[in-house]
């Protein structure tokens, strides 16, 4: 089931993870559970970047929530250079945890706004043991000059809410980067960006993970930003992989209904597109709770083939070697 | 915190707010005033202190300041004392052992109401027999009334306002008033003004006896507080029940609220069986009336006002507040930077402490100031209920004296209204600020 083809030690390899959150009645009776990740596999390289895409609900943050070590897995389980994490096993922890950085979503509230940059940007490193101010500070004066944030002096005692949007992420980006992680999950860093800045952060995002070998999970609802970033995409639906592939290949060549739809949907300001109605499937993304049986997409697909779909679910069709999709129009049912 | 002063420099601009900071800090000086003035132990004894340390003051009386209304001339207490005034007296020597003496302490008693009471104090120093005194009181016209004679004691008290005889002989009169009428018949009596004077003369029957006197002319008035039925002066107890409400209702509500905020905290961040216990103990304390818990412990245990602290911090701590902050932490406790917090490795303390409480800070920073005055009231109606600290002088316990001895009924108003007064202050300064407060650091309430 690896993917690893030789280009590079494998860093993280996600193997059958499944994160489920129990529904309950009455505060004790189980009614269920809500399926949030659901037998996800990939492998990660040591400095690469992947994309995550897939449409709100589908699992994506939870899938984050899942490697940051922050959510519990229910079942699978998450490989970390030659270690398996266990998320209690305090001391491997927290030593992951300066392994690993994360950017969220919104940057104002990923900063806690009764702290100075100064102070957000010492906490991790207080917490992970540096203990000597002038390396604290060496490392938060590179930080903020890599990502542009100069002089560096006057931004350090400055509160989140006196920085612009863009600024804001730059500062939750050298957060996620003041340990020299090895891996940062950035879970829709740009999303509630103004659009001229989010290519600037996305190219300052690429800088780094070049410069310093970082492997990056990138995670976005937006096929049009992946082109910026990664190496490969992982097509997510339903709380599970269906596609995955190298972007030119996936942009040029989707294999999956879904990804298909998802191409199609992607705006790209050209003036004639004022008149043209895009073909989206219909439809709602599947609940989690009570996902449909066999492919998950066969209730919105235009080709689904009845009494295959609905019965049995895709296994993962190798299409080239880095080419995956979980779709029975590519393979044999029988 | 520096956004915190950022903020608190806006209260400039909140009038309600600068009126409440400048009662609040007239209280503050008034109470490092009392502390400095009167010493912790001399106000205990003070306070304590029965006919022996207050002697000299008349009984329930108003301030000195009523003089200050139209129309109002009350007479202020005199003292007249032989041993200070040693002139007065004039001694003979007739034989060996006998010696005459005549003391003649006259005074100027212009005032347009009489005192409220007369006594006499002689003291004399013997061996064996004691001095024999005859006294008589003369008025301004040069009518003279006999007192009293008799053998004196070392320290004997004549208590002229309550000598019997001397009110028959005075048509009836209360001889504090039949002394100083101009006429016994008028009605009512009016006062007749110029010199009195009060003569004694005696025998002593030693060589080296001696003897001394003094008169109290009790006023009207006393005081910047008045007195009360013990003739404590009042303005003991305002004083130092400043510096003991203030604090009481600081230290009450420092205590509760930190504790408070910190268990809510703990709570919503542990959750499970941490926060089930706090809510049910926060539910079954919220159940029970705080003011029967104190009036409790107060009858079977102690009126101790540090027994109180203790109990009122606890009370308050599982009060309706812990479900406030709660709500405000379960908030606080999905918001993005707490979930990064958890990424880089910050343990549970540490998010309790630097990631969720500061941010509950600004919030409950009015709370607190406003709790203040309910703290400092629900002292006070501890001590109306005669639940008060049995030593210290407050305000509460004036009021508790003043309701006992039926102030309002007698007219005694200055008695009830001065401590109601400066409750009323303390109320009103805090609840000013914290008003203000709440408007500048609550986002909810801004724009409004």
């Amino acid at each position: 089931m690896t993917e690893n083809n030789g280009l590079g030690p494998s860093l993280l390899r996600v193997q059958d993870l499944e994160t489920f959150f129990t529904l309950r009645k009455w505060g004790f009776l189980r009614v269920g559970e809500v399926r949030a990740v659901d037998g996800v596999n990939f492998d990660l390289r040591e400095g690469e970047a992947v994309s995550i895409v897939g449409e709100s609900g589908c699992g994506k943050s939870t899938l984050a929530k899942t490697i940051l070590g922050l959510q519990q897995p229910t079942g699978g389980s998450v490989h970390f250079g030659d270690q398996v994490l266990d998320t209690s096993d305090r001391r491997q922890m927290d030593w992951y945890r300066a392994q690993v950085g994360y950017i969220q979503q919104d940057p104002y509230g990923a900063l806690p706004p009764f702290m100075t940059v100064r102070r957000i940007l010492e906490e991790p490193m207080i917490i992970n043991g540096v203990k000597s101010s002038s390396e604290r500070w060496q490392r938060m004066e590179k930080a903020l000059t890599e990502l542009k944030m100069t002089p560096v002096e006057e931004f350090l005692h400055k509160f989140p809410h006196q920085l612009s949007g863009g600024q804001q992420q730059r500062v939750v980006i050298a957060r996620a980067k003041i340990l020299d992680p090895q891996l940062i999950v950035s879970d829709e860093p740009v999303s509630m960006l103004d659009p001229s800045v989010r290519v600037e952060i996305l190219e300052l995002l690429r800088l780094l993970q070049r410069d310093y070998h970082v492997a990056v999970v990138y995670i976005t609802h937006d096929l049009s930003t992946v082109r910026y970033f990664s190496e490969r995409i992982f097509v997510m639906y339903g709380g599970q992989l269906i596609e995955k592939g190298l972007v030119e290949e996936i942009l040029r060549n989707a294999k999956h209904p879904y990804t298909m739809a998802l191409l199609e949907a992607i705006s790209d300001p050209d003036p004639e597109n004022v008149n043209t109605f895009k073909k989206v499937p219909g439809g709602e993304p599947p609940s989690l709770a009570n996902p449909p049986a066999g492919c998950r997409f066969h209730p919105r697909c235009p080709y689904r083939i009845d009494g295959t779909c609905d019965q049995k679910p895709p296994p993962e069709f190798t299409m080239t070697e880095q080419h995956r999709v979980s779709c029975w129009l590519y393979g044999d049912a029988s | 915190m520096h956004a915190l002063k950022r903020r608190l420099n806006e209260l400039k601009e909140y009038p309600s707010a600068v009126v409440g900071l400048i009662i609040i800090g007239l209280l503050i000086v008034l109470s490092i005033y009392a502390v400095i003035s009167i010493p912790y132990a001399e106000a205990v004894r003070l306070w304590r202190g029965g006919e022996g340390v207050w002697i000299e003051n008349p009984r329930n009386v108003p301030p000195a300041l009523v003089n200050m209304l139209p129309g109002v001339d009350r007479p202020e207490t005199m003292i007249l004392s032989s041993q200070d005034q040693p002139e007065l007296k004039e001694r003979e020597q007739i034989s060996e052992d006998v010696t005459e003496f005549v003391i003649s302490m006259p005074f100027t008693y212009e005032y347009g109401e009489f005192p409220r009471e007369l006594s006499a104090f002689f003291s004399a120093d013997y061996e064996d027999t004691r001095p024999f005194i005859e006294v008589s009181w003369i008025k301004p016209d040069g009518e003279e009334i006999e007192l009293m004679d008799g053998n004196v004691t070392d320290r004997t008290s004549y208590r002229i306002s309550q000598d019997r005889g001397l009110q028959r002989s005075l048509d009836g009169l209360r001889p504090q008033i039949g002394l100083f009428a101009r006429d016994l018949e008028a009605d009512p009596p009016q006062v007749q003004t110029g010199e009195y004077e009060l003569r004694i003369s005696g025998y002593l029957f030693e060589e080296d006896a001696s003897f001394s006197a003094e008169l109290i002319n009790y006023g009207q008035v006393h005081g910047l507080a008045g007195t009360d039925h013990r003739r404590r002066d009042i303005s003991i107890a305002l004083l130092w029940g400043t510096p003991i409400a203030l604090s009481f209702g600081f230290l009450a509500a420092v205590g509760s609220t930190i504790i408070t905020m910190v268990l809510a905290a703990v709570g919503v961040w542990y959750s499970r069986w941490v926060d089930g216990i706090i809510q049910k103990l926060t539910e079954v304390s919220l159940i029970l009336n705080p003011l029967v818990v104190l009036v409790m412990v107060g009858t079977l245990y102690s009126r101790s006002i540090w027994v109180m602290l203790g109990v009122i911090i606890v009370l308050n701590i599982f009060s309706g507040a812990i479900k406030i902050y709660r709500s405000l932490f379960m908030q606080i406790k999905q918001a993005p930077y707490v979930e990064a917090a958890r990424s880089y490795g910050a343990r549970n303390l540490r998010i309790v402490f630097r990631y969720l409480i500061p941010r509950a800070v600004p919030v409950l920073v009015p709370q607190f100031v406003t709790l203040i005055p309910a703290l400092v009231f629900l002292e006070a109606t501890l001590a109306l209920l005669g639940l008060g600290d049995p030593v210290l002088p407050t305000w509460g316990k004036v009021l508790e004296d003043a309701q006992a001895n039926g102030a309002l009924y007698l007219g005694y108003y200055y008695w009830v209204l001065s401590p109601s007064i400066l409750l009323i202050l303390t109320g009103l300064g805090f609840s000013m600020l914290g008003f203000a407060l709440d408007r500048i650091l609550n986002p909810r309430l801004r724009g409004m």
